[in-house]
């Protein structure tokens, strides 16, 4: 079977998407020369108008994009830069989702945003590594957060025709996935229905793009110890499959969370919620997450210190089960 | 001559009761009195076509009601109303009528500009013909968002008409105080006609606002038209509790010396201009009875329309 990575899933995703709907455009910094290899290929296929470099004003074509979908288009935007989502907050939180409700429904804002390479890459330091997809859920806008090529091509594609705003995180640390699988499988995966990564009966974790690969490695690794962890993968943050989160914690009675926020209103403390409303828990729940209010520092073990890793998942998973 | 003189006086006329309908209490928030300005709206719209499309600002009603909308249904969009336009849902600031190519009048200052692109290029992509106005104050010129659309409304030749309404302040802080160099002279470093226009005659604005949606339906890019004009009421209705001392009783006094109401009423005979007035009454008459006795929304529906499709 042919291997397809995560990144040319994205690829694939927009092509076929460009290729079925004229409606749907791209546009963003440095896509024509594809710099982050996501829209690689696609210039030469469909063209200037449908691939549309764009100058370095990203408030302004963030706007542009909802003004071309009020027109009936389907935009996607590719930001090649998660902080850049801290400059078009305004355009997307306080805009682009608004439109409808305060339009009483006359209108809908079909606008992706791609962001390829979220989350810290590694040597980029404070103001290219956050990820924040816990502010857009917050907000209420749609955010995916895909962890492997086909959940990456399956939800771009629904995002790209879902009828509201969608925040598409490809994480940095997902990227580099590859996945053995017939392509003619791929197809488009509905929002906020999560996924069992791997089943098991006495924790579930739950973890979201990359850090479900490290949490199915450490579930590996605790396997060899006689410990059965779930591996739980919302890949929607908003809306969130709350009934899948409630029926895998439902049947192991223990919950640790993974997440790539900050801690403070982060996702994981959004999980821990929902679990203690719905659930009668056998421990007291436990996350790994970014420190409270962590700016990514530069040096290489900084960088690795704030980030929730795969040492610290082991312990407080043993800590979960210590716990009664 | 006419329709113009219809519009300014429709506009005029709604914002008084409006501003009487704050005062009383159907109004809840207060509103931004397009009063004074009414000549940029007219002769704005009244160059535009059917397929053509706007957006406009914080200070809209002007605007909504020279494009056409229904006074009854902006007026029940002001007091909340279920039969409202946006279906109380908006509000003041937020009047749309897509219906008529209103795509939302913004409360950001600067924000709808590139929004306004956006739709003109999406538009000519689909071989369509439209042309986009879309409108802001002089406050928005130091909004850099707005200069960025106007960079990519040049660079991509789209058919948008840039339509700055100067009206001497952006809510308290006067232009000459905020404004570094000269407004047309920002719009004309990207590369597009600016043009200064007095914002007081509807037949200036239309007279120009023709020669600019010309030009962009013929494919040569947007226009700049800075419109210079007086806000005779507040910058909101709160200003009138407030006492606000910005602007001295000298200078409203001339400002509202050049009243576009006037300006094109005595372009009409006594008589002509006796038939619009009626008929503006009673217009505004039917539109108050049918606002006033429009139903609330029902508050179980606060979160109807977050998402498409979700009535």
């Amino acid at each position: 079977m042919p291997k397809l990575s995560y990144l040319k899933a994205l690829n694939r995703a927009l092509g076929d998407e460009l290729e079925r709907d004229p409606a749907v455009f791209l546009l963003g910094e440095d896509i024509r020369a594809a710099a982050s290899n996501v829209t690689a290929g696609l210039f030469d296929r469909f063209g200037a108008d449908r691939v549309l470099d764009t100058p370095l004003s990203e408030q302004a074509f963030t706007n542009f994009a909802t003004g071309a979908a009020l027109a009936g288009m389907r935009p996607v935007i590719e930001f090649q830069i998660p902080s850049l989502l801290f400059l078009v907050f305004e355009q997307i939180a306080n805009q682009a989702h608004k439109f409808s409700l305060m339009t009483g429904g006359q209108c809908k804002v079909p606008v992706t945003y791609v962001v390829p390479g979220s989350g810290s890459r590694t040597g980029w330091a404070g103001q290219h590594s956050d990820h924040p997809y816990a502010l857009f859920a917050h907000v209420g806008v749609k955010t995916v957060v895909p962890s492997t090529p086909a959940d990456a091509y399956g939800l771009l594609v629904t995002a790209i025709r879902d009828d509201d705003p969608v925040v598409v995180f490809a994480p940095s640390g997902a990227l580099g996935v590859r996945e053995d699988l017939d392509f003619g499988t791929l197809a488009p995966i509905p929002l906020g229905e999560g996924r069992i990564a791997r089943s098991g009966t006495d924790v579930t974790v739950v973890a979201l793009g990359h850090l479900v690969h490290d949490a199915l490695a450490v579930a590996d690794e605790l396997a060899g110890r006689g410990i059965s962890a779930e591996v739980f993968d919302p890949r929607t943050v908003y809306p969130l499959d709350v009934d899948g989160v409630v029926e895998s914690v439902g049947r192991t009675g223990r919950l640790v969370v993974v997440d790539d926020s900050n801690r403070t209103s982060g996702f994981a403390a959004e999980i821990l919620a929902v679990v203690a409303e719905r659930c009668d828990l056998a421990a007291p729940p436990r996350r790994v997450t970014r420190p409270d209010g962590a700016v990514l520092p530069f040096a290489l073990a900084l960088d690795r210190a704030v980030q929730p890793g795969r040492e610290q998942l082991v312990a407080v998973i043993n800590a979960v089960l210590e716990d009664r | 001559m006419t329709d113009l003189y219809r519009t300014v006086r429709l506009i005029r006329r709604f914002e008084e009761r409006a501003i009487e309908f704050v005062r009383s209490g159907e109004i809840v928030g207060g509103i931004h009195p397009y009063i004074g300005q009414e000549a940029i709206a007219a002769g704005v719209c009244a160059a535009l076509g059917p397929d053509d499309v706007l957006t406009s600002t914080h200070r809209g009603h002007g605007h909504v009601l020279a494009r056409g909308a229904d006074p009854a249904r902006l007026l029940a969009e002001l007091m909340g109303r279920e039969t409202g336009l946006n279906k109380g849902r908006g509000g003041s600031m937020h009047a749309a009528d897509f219906a008529l190519g209103i795509l939302g009048a913004n409360a950001i200052v600067g924000a709808a500009g590139s929004i306004a692109t956006g739709a003109a290029w999406a538009a000519r992509s689909q071989g369509r013909d439209t042309v986009a106005a879309t409108f802001f104050g002089d406050g928005a010129m130091n909004e850099g968002m707005l200069l960025e659309a106007f960079n990519l409304a040049a660079l991509w030749q789209v058919p948008v008409v840039f339509v700055c309404e100067n009206n001497g302040y952006a809510t308290t802080m006067p232009v000459a105080s905020a404004i570094a160099g000269s407004i047309t002279a920002r719009a004309r470093a990207f590369g597009m006609p600016a043009f200064t226009v007095d914002g007081q005659d509807p037949e200036k604005v239309l007279e120009a606002m023709n020669t600019a949606v010309a030009r962009a339906r013929a494919g040569r890019g947007p226009t700049f038209l800075e419109c210079v004009t007086y806000r005779f009421d507040a910058h909101h209705t709160f200003e009138h509790r407030a006492r606000l001392s910005y602007r001295s009783t000298e200078e409203i006094s001339t400002g509202r010396s050049r009243c576009p109401v006037e300006i094109q009423g005595a372009r009409l005979t006594a008589a002509d201009r006796a038939a619009v007035d009626a008929e503006v009454e009673s217009l505004l008459d039917a539109a108050a009875e049918v606002a006033l006795g429009s139903a609330h929304p029902d508050p179980a529906a606060a979160l109807a329309y977050l998402y498409a499709g979700g009535a």
